[in-house]
């Protein structure tokens, strides 16, 4: 037996998994439209390389990798993309995004995949980039890009592999589900994470409430061919949670402000290896996943499903809507938020739609003052006070706030659900992060403003003294020319050509101490904005030019 | 704004652990009311009602909504620490002053429940023995000893009334710590003092038995996980040994640890004074601190000081030192290496 190491904090909800987590993953039927968003993953949206009116395959990519943390998406099935444009996306701020909208023409023909069946042969990097084309990014919810997360970078390798198959949120089971029905998949597309890490230790940590998926993945792993450790960890939001998880296991902690790569580990999500899975052995990118829906609908269950499915049709297919419901979560009820469009579709981050119900999410009760009584400290998993960090963010000294670390939040949601005075402390973290952000991108503007005023100063300075400097040297041209003629022993002249050079030397001088300025020792962003400032004054210069000619 | 978590589910609400915490001190009023009378049921009346009433008021005039605010039960909590604290059958404008000061001064003036940094019971207590020290050193005398206990009626009385009804002698005595002081100072020995009758086994005649039931209240508050232990034992192991050191300088001069710890408020301050979250240090280390230092004071208040008991001003003393102590006791934060020294 492992020996876990208890992280701090947490606790206990209802886990509710009971209501989606008996019936086999449903696949849903082909659906008449799919709104593809390019923004699915953290980092760069993709880049659309499709425009109204083209015909589509399914798997086909429609949308780029843009930069370096950014992956691609594909279209769900085979059609005519009718928009490229702002959609509602599941997103807490509720602001619509671009997406590409295709209607299917029923076909559901696709691509021919290219499967990566030889990948132990492949380059890593060659193997790297296929995944990234392939779209894999971190299924669990946070959806990172994989191909960067199967950099073992300058490290050479990453020695510990943890697959999280925790699922600590209350209702959701998709991860449950696909442990149990498809362990042996997962574990195939961990060999490959393994193989480009060059992983030596592999544990899969599963909460002790899915003992099915447990079982099953103990199965799969006896059989696999590599050594893999399956540990069923105590029940305890939030268990899944990366830091959480890594400590559990190893007892290592990620520090503050680090990946777990610092300290040998990578955490995969189990959906994610499955959709690897998918990738090596049917060169499939990911065009779907397993959602769970469930709550206030006649029949909760996982449904694989397109990306791009709408939720109003997800929520359908899992029976529809029992009366009385009072609105959707997107993802779990400690870290989700509330869904403003059921029009919004499924995207790589979403893992499950809760319908709420008065009498499942009954609204919390008016907050009362703080009593300090120490409840949220005790359930904090980092060991913060939150209390202390809610009475700076209430007072608006975010400066103090952050000396309490409001940085290291996980916003778990541990806090809230704790504090006897019902006071939503979370909210109060992400407001005041929010604002620093916003402060801080202001200063940085401010920051930008002043560089680029400084250096049109220094521009014009230059200017300036480039003129002296020509007008200075002709005249001692001139002086040089009358010089042979006039006699050498010309007091007068003398004294002013002493004087000429003694100002061509200070020209001279001045104008060592502004140039290198220029040139040299600029980092790449100053060099990158003078570029870009540059060509705004040509576009301007050019205008101003064309505005000449009209008027003459 | 109202995000995610969509569930909650405290152990128990806010008004729910004010009224455990009334709860907890049920034993030591009965105890009290036993040992002493019914006077303690008076007293405990009245305060809850100035409380009550001066809550609403500052309510009111802060704009604030009453119903709610007053469903806390913190003005309440504060009313019954206060009137524990006192002597019980004082006149009843004491009891007003008390609580005007403990509610209105400490608590609303500093902006409210939560807000207050002095625990406002002890402030209420600290003004009243600073200003009327005669009135609130004239303590019922425990029934055993005294040559008349007011009944419930003669109780009303006395505190609206005054002393029409029965002479100040026929009831009162100096409480234990008290005459401790005064016998002291007039030289004679700690243990020719220890032999009269007021001072009962330990801790003085009924007190050492009203501050158990304040000890068996106080493990119930521990047993709800209401408090942690970190104040309650750093409180009394500071007493213990202040008092133990105390007696080792000077033997046969003092009283011993066992008296200390028996009497006056040390078993309500332990529990339900020096735990009040909102005007103690929070963080594990700072609450040892906090407590060992309320402790530590307490006993040189008895000792050397110019009043017989020092948990109100040992308690508001340390008040002023939480902040800090919370700033330089912060526990360290999962992920960061080593402890950051820079704090706000
Ligand atoms: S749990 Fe709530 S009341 Fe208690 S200290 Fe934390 S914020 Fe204050
Ligand atoms: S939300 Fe932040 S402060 Fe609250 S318990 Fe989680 S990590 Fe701690």
């Amino acid at each position: 037996m492992r020996s876990l190491h208890p992280f701090p904090g947490g606790v206990h909800p209802a886990d509710h998994k009971a209501e989606s987590n008996g019936r086999p993953i449903a696949q849903a039927p082909l659906l008449p439209r799919y709104v593809v968003p390019l923004r699915q993953h953290i980092g760069t949206p993709a880049k659309p390389v499709v425009k109204v009116g083209d015909k589509v395959l399914k798997g086909q990519s429609i949308g780029h990798a843009d930069g370096y943390v950014s992956t691609a998406i594909h279209a769900p099935t085979s059609g005519r993309v009718v928009a490229v444009a702002p959609q509602p996306v599941p997103h807490p701020s509720g602001i619509a995004d671009l997406a590409i909208v295709i209607e299917a023409d029923g076909d559901d023909r696709a691509i021919e995949y290219e499967p990566l069946i030889d990948w132990r042969s492949m380059d890593p990097s060659t193997l790297r980039n296929r995944i990234r084309d392939l779209g894999l990014a971190g299924l669990g919810g946070a959806v990172f890009p994989s191909y960067i997360k199967l950099n073992p970078k300058s490290a050479g390798r990453v020695p510990t592999l943890i697959l999280n198959g925790a699922e600590c949120e209350p209702w959701i089971t998709c991860d449950d589900r696909l442990m149990r029905e498809r362990a042996h998949d997962i574990l195939r597309g961990t060999a490959v994470i393994q193989s480009l890490l060059h992983a030596e230790e592999i544990l899969i940590g599963i909460e002790d409430n899915k003992p099915e998926a447990i079982a099953a993945m103990r199965e799969a792993a006896e059989q696999c061919g590599f050594p893999i450790e399956v540990v069923a960890v105590p029940t305890q939001y939030p268990a899944g949670g990366g830091k959480q998880l890594t400590y559990l296991l190893t007892g290592k902690e990620t520090p503050s402000g680090a990946l777990s790569t610092d300290i040998g580990i990578q955490v995969f999500n189990v959906g994610t290896a499955y959709s690897l899975y998918r990738a090596i052995e049917f060169g499939e990118p990911v065009i779907s996943r397993v959602v769970t829906a469930t709550g206030h609908v006649a029949e909760p269950q996982n449904i694989e499903v397109r990306i791009g499915t709408p939720i109003a049709d997800l929520i359908r297919l899992a029976g529809g809507e029992l009366s009385g419901a009072s609105g959707r979560l997107i993802g779990g009820p400690m870290m989700g938020f509330d869904l403003r469009d059921t029009a919004a579709p499924i995207t790589k981050a979403v893992n499950c739609v809760i319908v709420k119900s008065p009498a499942l999410f009954p609204p919390a009760p008016p907050p009362m003052p703080c009593i300090r009584c120490g409840e949220c400290a005790r359930a904090c998993p980092v060991s913060l006070q939150p209390f202390e960090m809610h009475w700076y963010a209430k007072a608006r000294d975010f400066g103090k706030a952050q000396g309490y670390q409001l940085f290291d939040c996980i916003e778990c949601g541990c806090c809230s659900y704790v504090c006897p005075s019902h006071i939503p402390l979370v909210d109060y973290f992400r407001f005041a992060k929010s604002e620093i952000w916003a402060r801080e991108r202001e200063k940085q503007a401010a920051e930008q403003a002043r560089t680029r005023h400084e250096f049109h100063q220094f521009r014009a300075e230059r200017e300036k003294q480039e003129k002296a400097d020509k007008l200075a040297a002709k005249a001692a041209e001139r002086l040089k020319q009358a010089e042979p003629t006039t006699a050498t022993a010309d007091p007068e002249a003398e004294r002013k050509k002493a004087i000429l050079q003694a100002a061509i030397e200070r020209a001279k001088k001045a104008k060592e101490d502004v140039t290198p300025k220029n040139v040299d020792n600029v980092s790449a962003e100053v060099r990158h904005e003078i570029e870009e400032i540059e060509a705004r004054r040509a576009k301007l210069r050019e205008a101003a030019h064309a505005q000449d000619e009209d008027k003459a | 704004m109202t995000g995610s978590p969509y569930i909650t589910q405290p152990r128990r609400e806010t008004p729910r652990v004010m009224q455990l915490v009334l709860l907890a001190l049920l034993p030591g009023i009965t105890a009290h009311w036993w040992l002493f009378g019914p006077g303690i049921l008076v007293s405990l009346l009245l305060c809850s009602l100035f409380a009550i009433g001066f809550e609403s008021l500052a309510l009111l005039m802060r704009n604030r909504p009453i119903g709610f605010y007053l469903r806390d039960n913190t003005a309440l909590v504060t009313a019954w620490l206060l009137a524990l604290s006192m002597p019980t059958l004082a006149p009843w404008w004491l009891y007003l002053v008390g609580i005007f000061f403990a509610i209105i001064v400490a608590k609303h003036f500093y902006g409210g429940m939560g807000q207050n940094l002095f625990n406002p019971a002890m402030v209420g207590f600290a003004v009243l023995i600073l200003s009327f020290p005669v009135q609130m050193t004239q303590w019922p005398a425990p029934a055993a000893l005294a040559a008349h206990v007011p009944s419930l009626v003669e109780a009303f009385d006395l505190v609206f009334a005054g002393q029409g009804a029965l002479s100040v002698d026929a009831y009162t005595s100096a409480t234990p710590l008290d005459s401790l002081k005064t016998q002291l100072r007039a030289g004679t020995a700690f243990d020719d003092i220890a032999g009269q009758a007021i001072f009962g086994h330990i801790g003085g005649t009924g007190g050492e038995i009203v501050a158990l039931m304040f000890l068996a209240g106080g493990l119930l508050l521990l047993a709800l996980r209401l408090i942690t232990w970190h104040i309650p034992l750093a409180f009394l192991a500071a007493i213990a040994l202040t008092a133990g050191v105390i007696q080792l300088i000077e033997p046969g001069e003092q009283a011993g640890i066992l008296f200390h710890l028996a009497t006056g408020g040390a078993m309500l301050g332990a529990f339900f004074i020096a735990t009040d979250p909102i005007t103690a240090a929070s963080t594990p280390r700072g609450k040892l601190l906090y407590a060992a230092g309320a402790g530590f004071l307490t006993v040189i208040i008895r000792v050397y000081g110019n009043f017989p008991d020092g948990v109100a001003f040992a308690v508001l003393l340390m008040n002023i030192a939480a902040p800090l102590i919370d700033l330089y006791t912060q526990p360290r934060v999962f992920g960061q290496t080593g402890r950051k020294d820079k704090q706000p």
